[in-house]
């Protein structure tokens, strides 16, 4: 794995994406402002499962108009944040942040995957609940919260304190990191 | 002109203490992130069912209703946020023309919101027509603006 970053990090189009003056800059901020547009209408539905908001709408209708936008808001965010992995490969693979993202990422995706392939399936039954069925609303609950923690950790990305280059470190962090420390 | 002022903002004790924190800063931008998230969706999907494009078998003024509190919110964690980001930096945002592009369009988008795509979206008899897609263009223009201006003042 190690060696292989190591080789995607030095082909020529990384390199020119890493140091370029604009081209960074714009797709790291396409990859933020798209947040709006996919966390933004995720949320809005998590919200409808919930029951907090939108009750009069039918869950159905919710999923059927607007998980397009999400699901659109989502592919930016893919396309733009492997650019960015692929900008930086090796660092972005020891950053602890990324490292916890990455696990939240797969977190989220199996709440996405049981809700629609589950719970969705008996949709008839409480399509016009004002408050869905518990197991829907833990889905919507979980869905918030993983991926506001996702974001979180998406940001501190930028945050080198815990990098493997910093040392030192408590020995949890540089095994976290996957840190390869040269012995003294 | 107004250089003197920015001083201030700066040397003011929330400006110092967020400056001078190593989590701080960081840990108020997650938050703020966390509020654009909050804004983008609650303003989104008003817009979006303004485009006719959302959720169309919603009345207009139905969906703009149950959004607001969550467009408050949204608003409001970005204004908490955002002014302790401001001081802690507030000189180098002087010097920044993001920060004041920003800072300009900021009003219009408020102003709009509150004002006119308020006001019209709350009109119970407003259907999906030229005028209800003009405010959802112009509300998803100035968001944007101010959206990615924000997230430039960190580049520039």
């Amino acid at each position: 794995m190690r060696s292989f970053l190591e080789w995607l990090g030095q082909t020529p189009w990384s390199i020119a994406l890493l140091e370029s003056f604009w081209v960074w800059p714009l797709v790291e901020s396409t990859h933020v402002l798209a947040l709006g547009l996919f966390a933004g209408t995720a949320w809005m539905m998590d919200l409808r499962l919930l029951g907090l908001s939108f009750r009069v709408v039918p869950v159905s209708e919710f999923r059927n108009r607007m998980l397009p936008w999400t699901r659109g808001g989502f592919a930016v965010m893919a396309v733009t944040g492997f650019l960015l992995l692929y900008s930086n490969p090796v660092r972005y693979y020891h950053n602890i942040f990324f490292r916890v993202k990455v696990i939240l990422l797969v977190v989220a995706a199996v709440n996405v995957w049981w809700f629609h392939a589950r719970t969705y399936r008996r949709v008839a039954e409480w399509d016009r609940d004002p408050r869905p069925p518990q197991a829907v609303r833990v889905a919507g609950a979980v869905s918030l919260l993983v991926w506001a923690l996702v974001v979180v950790s998406g940001r501190f990305i930028a945050y080198n304190w815990f990098d493997c280059d910093i040392q030192p470190q408590p020995d949890f962090v540089n095994w976290a990191s996957g840190c390869v420390l040269q012995a003294e | 002109m107004l250089l003197p002022l920015f001083e201030w903002f700066e040397a003011t004790a929330l400006g110092t203490a967020v400056r001078q924190s190593l989590w701080a800063f960081p840990a108020i931008e997650a938050v703020h992130l966390l509020g654009l998230c909050l804004l983008g969706g609650s303003v989104l999907i008003v817009d979006l069912r303004l485009l006719g494009v959302g959720l169309r078998r919603s009345a207009i003024a139905e969906i703009a209703a149950r959004a607001r509190p969550w467009l408050m919110g949204g608003i409001a964690i970005m204004l908490l946020t955002g002014i302790p980001l401001f001081l802690s930096e507030a000189i180098k945002c002087y010097y920044n023309t993001s920060f004041w592009v920003k800072m300009s369009t900021l009003p219009f988008a408020l102003g709009f919101t509150f004002g006119v795509k308020g006001r019209m979206a709350a009109d119970r008899t407003l259907e999906t027509s030229a005028r209800s897609r003009v405010l959802g263009v112009l509300s998803i223009v100035l968001w944007f603006t101010v959206a990615a201006a924000g997230r430039w003042i960190g580049f520039s």
